[in-house]
C-alpha cells in the first residue's frame, strides 16, 4: 500500500510541473487562440535564470544567504521569461492576430532562435546584439525628415535593421578574437543547479518518503494556481481577461483595452513558464533542449483540458502526469504482483517513459473521439459548423 | 501539325525541355556528393507537394507528415534489409536483441511487389484512418495541428523504443543492400535514383495539379476559405479532407522511400518533431497554394541548410528561425506568391524605376489607391498553381 502512495506522490510531483508549465499556455491559448511554440523555451529561460541567480549567490553574497536563492530566483525567472514573452507579443504575435497557424510557425522560429542563443551566447555575442538593437532603434531617428516621404521609405526600416545587424555581427566577430569575451556563457552542455540544503532532505509520512524538493514543487504549483485563480476571478484586469476570452468583439465595444489585455496575458503566461523552469531545475540537470521535452505534453494538456477553465487544465495535467508516471515506471507490477499473465506482458511492454507516452497519447486521442472539446468545453451559442 | 509548333505551344513546352535537359546534364556536371544531395532534396519536394495540398489548398496545417514519410521509408528499408539475405537468414541486428525468428509483420516485405504498394498504401491508410477520426469530430485549426504533432510523437517514441521489432534508435541501413544486383550506395545507382526522383517529382506535380484544378480542387479551396458555408451548401467536407489527407500521406510515403535510398539509412529521426515542422516551412517559404513553390522551397532551403551548416554550423538555427519569422510576417504567400503578385516590380519601383503604367500612372502607382483597390478585390487566393 505504501508503494502505491509513493507512486502516487511521485506522479503528483511530475504532474504539478506539468500544471505549472501548461497553465500559462492554457491561459494564453484561451484568450488569444494562439499556440505559443516558444513556451518551452521560455521555461528554459526560467531554468537558466535560476542557474545564474545561484551562481551569483555562490560567488558574491555571503554563504548564509545561499539557501534563499531559490526564493529570489522565482520572481526573477518570472520577470525574465515574462519580459521576453512581452517582447515576443509586441513584435511578432501582434502582427499575426487572427492567423493562429502562422503564429504557431512564427513562434517555432522564435524557439529555434532562443535555443541557439542560449548555446552560443558569449560576451562578444551579447555586446554585438545590444549594439545591433540600439543602432536599429536609433538609425531611423537619425535619418533626415525628407527621407520619410520617399518611394523607398518602406525599405528604410528594413534597411536600417539590416545595417545594424551587420554592425552587430562585425563587432561581435572582432571582439570574438579575445579569449575572455569569446567564452560561451552556458555552451550547449547541460547545467546543474544545486538545490539548497533545506530542499535536499526528505520528510517521512508513515512509510512514505517524500523528497523535500518535490514537496516544494507541489507547494509552488499550489501557490501559483491560487495566485492565478485569484487574479483571474477577483482583480479588475482578471475580469477583463475573462471578458475578452468569452467574447472579444463585444469586450472591445464595451471599452476594454483588448491590446493591453493581450499583452498582459502574454506576460503572465510567459512568466508562469519561467516559474515552471525554476521547478524543473529541481528535478535534474537542464539544457537548451529542455523546451522540447515539455512542449508537446503541454499542448496535450490544453487540448484535453479544454479552453477557459483552470480546473480543466489542472485535471488534465495531473491526469497525464500521474498516468504516464505510473505506467512508465512499471510500478503497477509491484503494486499488484498477482496479475494475469497477458495483462502483465502488456504492462511491461509500456513500462518505459517513452512507451508510456505512446499509451497516454493514444488514450487522449480516443477520449477526444467522445468529447472533442476536451474535459470542460466552453459553452456558447456560436454555430461551430 | 503546324499548330503543334505554334509559339504558344513552344512557350509552354519550354520549361519541360529545360527540366529534361537539366536532369540529363546535371549528373555529368555535379560531383556525386552534390548530385546525391540534390536528389535527396528533390525527393523532399514530393512531401512538400503533399503538405501544399493539405495546407496551401485545404487550410489544414499538419505537423505530423513525418509519420507518413517515415512509414514509406521504413517499408522500403525493411524490403532492402531482407532482399540481400540468403533464405533462412535474419537481418544482422536481430541477433543483438536475441530475436530468433522474423517478426510476422516483416514477412510480406520479402516481396518486391508488396513493398511497391506498401510504400504508398500504408501511409495513405494510416493518414486516412487518422484523418477520418479527427475530421469526423470537426476538430480543426490549431487543434488539428497539435493532434498531428502528438500522433507524430507517439510514432516516434514507438519506433525509437522497439529494438526487437525494427532496431529502435539505430534505424535500418539501406546503402549496403543490393537493388537489381547493384549496391544501393554506389554512384551509378545513385545516378539512376536521381533520375527516378525527378520522374516522381514531375508525376507528383501533375497529380497535384490535376487534383487542384478541377471541382475537387475548388472544394478544397472552399474548405480552406469557408468550411461552414461549404457544409451548408450540401457538401461533406469530412470526405474531401480525408481523401486529400490520405493523398498527402501517400506522397509523403513515396518521398520517404526515395529519400531513404539516397541518404543510406532510415531511422526514427525521420519522425522527429522539428523535421516535420521544417517540411511545413519549406512550403511556406516557397509559397503555399503554388505547387511549384513547394518543390522549390524544399530544394532551396535544404541546399541552403547544407551549405550554411558546412561553413558556419552554429548560425543555421538563427537563419532558419529568422526565415520563419520573415516569411510568416512579411511574405505570407512565400517567394513564388510574392513573385506572381508583382513583388519584384514593386521593389524596383521603390528604388526609383517605376514600371510603365497603362492608363493612369498617378493612380496605378499610388500605394493608398492600390491598397483600397485590393480591399475590393474578391478573387479567391491560390486558385492558380
Amino acid at each position: 500500500m505504501d508503494l502505491l502512495y509513493d507512486t502516487l506522490f511521485n506522479g503528483l510531483a511530475i504532474g504539478s510541473v506539468l500544471v505549472l508549465a501548461a497553465l500559462g499556455l492554457a491561459v494564453v491559448f484561451g484568450l488569444m487562440g494562439v499556440i505559443n511554440m516558444a513556451h518551452g523555451e521560455l521555461m528554459m529561460l526560467g531554468a537558466y535564470t535560476t542557474f545564474v541567480v545561484q551562481n551569483i549567490f555562490k560567488a558574491v553574497l555571503p554563504e548564509a544567504l545561499f539557501p534563499v536563492y531559490i526564493l529570489v530566483a522565482i520572481p526573477l525567472a518570472f520577470a525574465v521569461s515574462g519580459l521576453v514573452g512581452l517582447l515576443l507579443e509586441k513584435t511578432v504575435i501582434r502582427r499575426l492576430y487572427g492567423r493562429p497557424l502562422e503564429t504557431l510557425l512564427a513562434t517555432w522560429g522564435v524557439s529555434l532562435i532562443l535555443q541557439q542563443f542560449v548555446r552560443s551566447v558569449s560576451s562578444a555575442f551579447a555586446i554585438g546584439l545590444v549594439l545591433a538593437v540600439v543602432s536599429g532603434l536609433l538609425v531611423p531617428r537619425l535619418t533626415p525628415k525628407p527621407w520619410w516621404q520617399q518611394r523607398w521609405t518602406p525599405l528604410l526600416g528594413t534597411g536600417s535593421w539590416i545595417v545594424s545587424g551587420v554592425i552587430g555581427i562585425v563587432v561581435a566577430s572582432l571582439l570574438g578574437g579575445q579569449r575572455v569575451l569569446d567564452q560561451p556563457w552556458f555552451s550547449a552542455r547541460n547545467i546543474d543547479v544545486t538545490a539548497p540544503v533545506w530542499l535536499r532532505g526528505s520528510i517521512d509520512v508513515g512509510a512514505v518518503n517524500m523528497p523535500a524538493a518535490r514537496l516544494f514543487i507541489i507547494a509552488l504549483t499550489v501557490v501559483a494556481l491560487v495566485a492565478v485563480g485569484w487574479f483571474l476571478q477577483k482583480s479588475v484586469w482578471g475580469m477583463r481577461i475573462r471578458a475578452v476570452t468569452q467574447n472579444r468583439p463585444m469586450s472591445d465595444c464595451l471599452g476594454i483595452p483588448t491590446e493591453k489585455v493581450d499583452a498582459l496575458t502574454f506576460l503572465i503566461g510567459s512568466g508562469l513558464a519561467g516559474v515552471a523552469g525554476v521547478a524543473v531545475t529541481l528535478l535534474g540537470s537542464v539544457g537548451p533542449n529542455l523546451g522540447g521535452n515539455y512542449i508537446v505534453d503541454c499542448f496535450m494538456v490544453v487540448v484535453l483540458g479544454g479552453v477557459g477553465k483552470l480546473a480543466g487544465t489542472v485535471l488534465a495535467a495531473l491526469g497525464i502526469g500521474v498516468l504516464s508516471y505510473i505506467v512508465g515506471s512499471g510500478s503497477l507490477l509491484l503494486v499488484w504482483p498477482a496479475m494475469p499473465a497477458g495483462l502483465n506482458e502488456l504492462i511491461t511492454f509500456f513500462a518505459t517513459t517513452s512507451m508510456a507516452k505512446v499509451l497516454v497519447f493514444a488514450v487522449i486521442v480516443v477520449f477526444l473521439q467522445i468529447r472533442p472539446a476536451g474535459l470542460f468545453p466552453q459553452k456558447g451559442r456560436m454555430v461551430e459548423a | 501539325m503546324a499548330d503543334l509548333l505554334s509559339s504558344r505551344n513552344l512557350r509552354r513546352a519550354l520549361p519541360w525541355v529545360v527540366i529534361v535537359v537539366v536532369a540529363l546534364v546535371l549528373p555529368a556536371v555535379l560531383p556525386p556528393f552534390r548530385l546525391n544531395l540534390l536528389g535527396r532534396f528533390l525527393s523532399l519536394g514530393i512531401v512538400a507537394l503533399g503538405i501544399d495540398l493539405i495546407w496551401g489548398y485545404t487550410g489544414m496545417l499538419s505537423l505530423g507528415q513525418g509519420i507518413f514519410f517515415a512509414l514509406g521509408a521504413y517499408a522500403l528499408g525493411m524490403y532492402l534489409q531482407l532482399s540481400s539475405l540468403e533464405p533462412g537468414q535474419l537481418p544482422e541486428f536481430f541477433s543483438l536483441y536475441g530475436v530468433k525468428s522474423l517478426p510476422a509483420f516483416w514477412q510480406p516485405f520479402t516481396s518486391p511487389l508488396f513493398t511497391g504498394f506498401a510504400i504508398w498504401v500504408i501511409p495513405a491508410l494510416v493518414a486516412g484512418v487518422l484523418g477520418y477520426l479527427v475530421f469526423r469530430n470537426r476538430i480543426k485549426g490549431v487543434y488539428f495541428s497539435i493532434l498531428t504533432q502528438a500522433a507524430l510523437l507517439v510514432f516516434f517514441n514507438f519506433f525509437n523504443g522497439q529494438q526487437k521489432l525494427i532496431n529502435g534508435t539505430n534505424g535500418l541501413k539501406t546503402d549496403t543492400a543490393r537493388l537489381f544486383g547493384e549496391l544501393v550506395g554506389s554512384d551509378a545507382m545513385q545516378r539512376h535514383l536521381f533520375w527516378l526522383t525527378v520522374v516522381f517529382v514531375i508525376a507528383a506535380w501533375f497529380l497535384c495539379r490535376w487534383l487542384t484544378r478541377g471541382r475537387f480542387g475548388d472544394a478544397l479551396v472552399a474548405i480552406r476559405d469557408d468550411e461552414p458555408r461549404l457544409r451548408f451548401t450540401g457538401y461533406n467536407p469530412t470526405a474531401y479532407k480525408t481523401v486529400v489527407f490520405a493523398v498527402a500521406g501517400a506522397l509523403a510515403g513515396i518521398s520517404g522511400a526515395l529519400y531513404t535510398v539516397q541518404s543510406g539509412i532510415v531511422s526514427p529521426q525521420y519522425m522527429a518533431v522539428p523535421f516535420s515542422i521544417e517540411m511545413v516551412i519549406w512550403v511556406a517559404v516557397g509559397g503555399r497554394g503554388t505547387l511549384i513553390g513547394a518543390v522549390l522551397g524544399a530544394v532551396v532551403i535544404n541546399y541552403a541548410k547544407s551549405l550554411v551548416s558546412e561553413q558556419l554550423p552554429e548560425t543555421w538555427l538563427f537563419i532558419q528561425g529568422g526565415l520563419f519569422l520573415l516569411v510568416v510576417t512579411a511574405l505570407p504567400d512565400g517567394l513564388v506568391g510574392w513573385w506572381r503578385q508583382g513583388g519584384p516590380g514593386r521593389l524596383i519601383a521603390m528604388v526609383g524605376w517605376p514600371p510603365k503604367a497603362a492608363t493612369y500612372p498617378s493612380l496605378d502607382l499610388d500605394p493608398e489607391v492600390q491598397a483600397e483597390h485590393s480591399d475590393f478585390d474578391t478573387t479567391p487566393r491560390g486558385g492558380a498553381s
